[in-house]
């Protein structure tokens, strides 16, 4: 950690960096080309961006910014567009877990924001996700409140079903499969929550008041609807299955055929 | 330049009465949380509405807080300096959390789990919060299965448990790496929950910049609102943080790159003693600084010592390929030095001996900074699927990071800033020393003591959060007169001027060097002297060099752009200028400690076989920094709170 040694010795890639920038929501924005030299293949990509930021305030320009935080794959605050894909050319992989060394040294790379008209933009490549943040607080969880939980193993839940739960419980709210479809919708992120809490017996009661309340919201922040692309999967840096929208839909046609629709936003909802 | 010959006397002035009540309860241990809720004040359910509590941060504590205080009827207000709560950096957490169920039937008990703290704490922590902690650890597990956090379970659909260093049973409750991630979003599901029901008010992209104190109690905060820049005032009835650690005075740690002192520190210097700066945990496996450019470093789980093998090889500067080094030639040196806990010991223990390795010319990789952890045995013993259900994802991050497969070689590990036990003083009620302003979670210094066990601090975050504040936030508001105190008063003026005049000087410095140049230098200093090995040359050392550091700092720092507008490096330039004064109070106190204890390792006192030798007769005592400014420098004088151990004999730590 203090050793600070050398990155690669070999003088590291030289990239053709186009980057959208623009000062605010209200501003008009544009691609803005940077060279950069002697990259190391170890850097991350966002650790790539640091040392342009870095050049760049050396220079007296201002530097790019975007959301990130964890560096592990983890927080989700982190996301671009990387040559037109939703974060990069991995599979399976966040834009703070993307590696130069995906990259060739004489490369161009194109970076820009996440698009959809649910994420206005709000600087360069950072946009507002708080849509997401809405669809959760609607019915995104279990009514339970702080001390009325009953022993743990007092209800088993089958293995199976929990691990399927976990698979979608996995999500890390980043955008990217809204940002990948061409709807812009945001099926695979409300899926995802759909299954993880219906799948485990405790979530089991309010399954169908959730589902309205999620979808409800989600049409009212202006997402899309499936077309059955599947880029989100793709794009998803947790691997998402598009199965949890098959299970969205199913349980929202369910719903909609046995539940009045959501109204008066009472206790539980 | 600062002489570098400062002695003790000059450092710091010592309090001359102490302003420390713990307010713990006494009588018998297992019944003093029990008798402390009946003897607390409660409010009425009616006039709760009339309360309003400013909560910031959204981690596991702020989350779990802002929920709970929600649903018995307060008024609530969130922020976080993200753009979602579910940001926080609890999120990242990956073995597990702990708690006392005694499920797998192997000797385990809340006694069993407060012992195993006190003793992993190195004796440095207080016992009643102690023993509370572990006696909510089972509540913590029942809240978050029923929250629908999908835990690891077995074929019959009962939850699974896994092992964590300085205990011997399995008391880890996990949901796979991502143990963090759930139990945040289960906080955070809750949190949202209220939201949805217009009873927290929710305030993203909102940075915390000062505290505000009306006639001795905390009634407020200031705010800059990250995406405007706007400068905003919030009064309320009481203020909660729980705003994380400190560990990126380091510059590189585990921590998330925006995690920071920042709400802490200036609740310090608004009157909040911080109590144990010294007291900081490096964590032993961490994958090892790959080059100049890195910007954080990353952790794997302690999880992965349940199955991996720690070893280097037997001789000196022996860089034959792994898989070519006979296993008469390897030494397993933690099992060869602690065979009661093996590759689990403690770790503070386990970085220690990483570093006496690598110090030793015995370290791997091409520098010889790093140790392996070896997966060979398990994956002959259990198979390479179930190693890949049990740390799939884990292994998958390692392999993104160094490129190297740890299914075919074995890992390389290097220790880590991982997490700072120190923190802002509270008493038994999580009150700080200003009324009103409470501290949960990492933020406080309150339960690990000099070194904190695995799985542990996600127990504690959701413990303050769901089960501590609840109840004592309501003593605060039934006990104190608060009378109606709203943001036009003259604290509020004064202190949001404070910040603006703050803001305005970072902008007008226009130096030539850039916020980062700045604090990677502060944090190879602190790596360097205040980090695995301390000592009083090297201590004082940096003393003189944090001060000329920070001085250029203010001369010379770059800040661009303006205050109206998303600047990152206006952000940072704040929070880096608090990490310069936070980290001269780290290395007062531990030049001050002329004792070893946890992770705090003082080259000066330790035994004859390496390990840390306390001072149980001088510095058995929690210290508590009080701030003063005197002329433009800081000025600190110390508190002391005596430990006493009633239940867990105070005897020199052992692991073999």
């Amino acid at each position: 950690m203090s050793g600070g040694h050398d990155d690669h010795g070999t003088g590291g890639l030289d990239l053709t960096l186009h980057i959208w920038r623009q000062e605010s929501s209200e501003a008009q924005g544009r691609f803005e080309t940077y060279p950069l030299h002697g990259v190391s293949p170890d850097m991350s990509f966002l650790e790539m961006l640091d040392v342009l930021n870095e050049q760049l305030v050396l220079e007296g320009r201002d530097p790019v910014a975007f959301d990130h935080d964890c560096r592990e794959g983890i927080c989700g605050s982190c996301g671009m567009m990387i040559n037109g894909q939703a974060h990069g050319p991995e599979r399976e992989t966040a834009t703070c877990q993307l590696h130069m060394r995906r990259f060739k040294s004489g490369d161009t790379i194109f970076i820009e924001p996440f698009r959809a008209r649910a994420f206005p933009l709000l600087k360069d490549l950072v946009v507002d996700r708080s849509a997401f943040d809405r669809i959760v607080a609607k019915g995104g969880f279990i009514s339970v409140n702080t001390g009325s939980a009953r022993d743990a193993n007092s209800l088993p839940a089958p293995k199976q079903d929990a691990d399927l739960a976990m698979d979608a419980a996995a999500c890390i709210g980043c955008g990217a499969c809204v940002a990948a479809c061409p709807n812009a919708a945001a099926m695979l992120f409300v899926g995802a929550k759909i299954s993880h809490l219906g799948l485990l017996p405790q979530g089991k009661p309010e399954r169908s008041r959730r589902v309205l309340a999620m979808v409800a919201q989600m049409d009212a922040e202006g997402f899309g609807n499936c077309g059955n692309i599947y880029e989100c999967e793709a794009a998803c840096p947790k691997a998402i299955s598009v199965e949890n929208i098959a299970r969205l839909n199913r349980d929202y046609l369910l719903a909609s055929a046995t539940e009045r629709p959501p109204s008066g936003q009472g206790e539980g909802v | 330049m600062h002489s570098t010959t400062t002695t003790a006397s000059e450092l710091f002035t010592r309090a001359s009465e102490s302003k420390l009540d713990s307010k713990c309860p006494s009588g018998p241990m297992s019944e003093r949380w029990d008798k402390h809720r009946f003897e607390l004040k409660l409010v009425n359910p009616a006039n709760k509405r009339k309360f309003h509590a400013l909560v910031v941060g959204t981690g596991l504590a702020g989350a779990s807080a802002a929920a709970s205080l929600a649903e018995l009827g307060y008024q609530v207000s969130v922020f976080c300096v993200h753009d979602s709560p579910r940001r926080a950096h609890s999120i990242a957490a990956q073995g597990g959390i702990n708690g006392a169920k005694n499920y797998p039937n192997d000797g385990d008990s809340i006694r069993r789990l407060f012992y195993d703290t006190v003793k992993g704490g190195d004796f440095r922590a207080r016992e009643s919060n102690v023993y509370r902690l572990a006696q909510v650890s089972n509540n913590i597990i029942d809240q978050c299965v029923a929250q629908g956090v999908p835990f690891a379970r077995e074929y019959g659909g009962l939850l699974d448990n896994r092992s964590f260093g300085g205990a011997q049973v399995s008391r880890t409750f996990y949901a796979r790496g991502q143990t963090g991630q759930q139990l945040l979003l289960g906080a955070y599901q809750a949190l949202m929950r209220q939201v949805g029901l217009g009873r927290v008010t929710l305030h993203a992209r909102h940075e915390m910049l000062d505290l505000v104190v009306v006639d001795g109690i905390a009634r407020g905060i200031v705010t800059r609102d990250v995406v405007s820049g706007e400068i905003e005032s919030h009064a309320g009835d009481a203020v909660l943080l729980c705003t994380g650690g400190y560990g990126n005075v380091f510059y590189l740690s585990t921590n998330a790159k925006k995690s920071n002192v920042t709400a802490a520190w200036r609740a310090h210097k608004r009157g909040a003693l911080f109590a144990n700066p010294c007291f900081t945990q490096i964590h032993p496996t961490c994958i090892p600084v790959s080059g100049s450019h890195q910007s954080k470093l990353t952790l794997m789980s302690e999880s992965l010592r349940n199955d991996g093998r720690v070893w280097v090889p037997k001789n000196k500067g022996d860089q034959r390929s792994p898989d070519s080094i006979p296993e008469a030639e390897r030494d397993y040196y933690l099992e060869r030095r602690y065979p009661s806990f093996g590759n689990l010991v403690p770790r503070d223990i386990a970085s220690r001996a990483a570093k006496q390795m690598v110090d030793d010319g015995r370290g791997v990789g091409g520098n010889g900074m790093s140790v392996f952890l070896d997966f060979r045995d398990a994956i002959k013993r259990d198979g390479e699927n179930k190693i890949r259900e049990r740390y799939g994802n884990l292994f998958q991050m390692y392999e993104r990071i160094t490129d190297e497969d740890p299914y075919r070689v074995p890992m390389r590990m290097y220790p880590a800033v991982h997490y700072t036990m120190g923190g802002v003083w509270v008493d038994y009620n999580l009150e700080s020393s200003v009324p009103g302003l409470f501290v949960l979670g990492e933020a406080n210094f309150s339960d690990h003591g000099a070194n904190r066990l695995g799985a542990s601090a996600l127990m504690q975050g959701l413990a303050d959060g769901y089960f501590v504040i609840p109840y004592t936030i309501g003593a605060h508001f039934a006990s104190r007169k608060l009378g109606k105190v709203t943001t036009e008063h003259e604290a509020f003026r004064q202190a949001e001027s404070a910040v603006r005049a703050g803001v305005k000087k970072l902008l007008a410095t226009d130096g030539r060097r850039t916020v980062d140049q700045f604090h990677r230098q502060l944090g190879l200093i602190m790596w360097d002297y205040c980090g695995m090995g301390r000592s009083e040359k090297g201590l004082t050392h940096a003393l003189g060099q944090i001060r000329s550091l920070r001085e250029e700092f203010h001369q010379d720092v770059r800040v661009l752009g303006e205050n109206e507008s998303i600047n990152m490096s206006l952000e940072n330039a704040g929070r880096v200028a608090d990490f310069f004064e936070l980290g001269e109070l780290m290395v007062i106190d531990a030049l001050h400690r002329s004792e070893s204890c946890g992770g705090h390792f003082r080259e000066e006192y330790q035994t004859e076989e390496g390990e840390a030798r306390r001072d149980d007769e001088n510095f058995c005592y929690v210290a508590a920094w009080e701030h003063a400014q005197a002329g433009g420098a800081p000025r600190w004088s110390l508190h002391t709170e005596p430990l006493a151990f009633e239940e867990v004999k105070l005897t020199q730590r052992s692991y073999k």
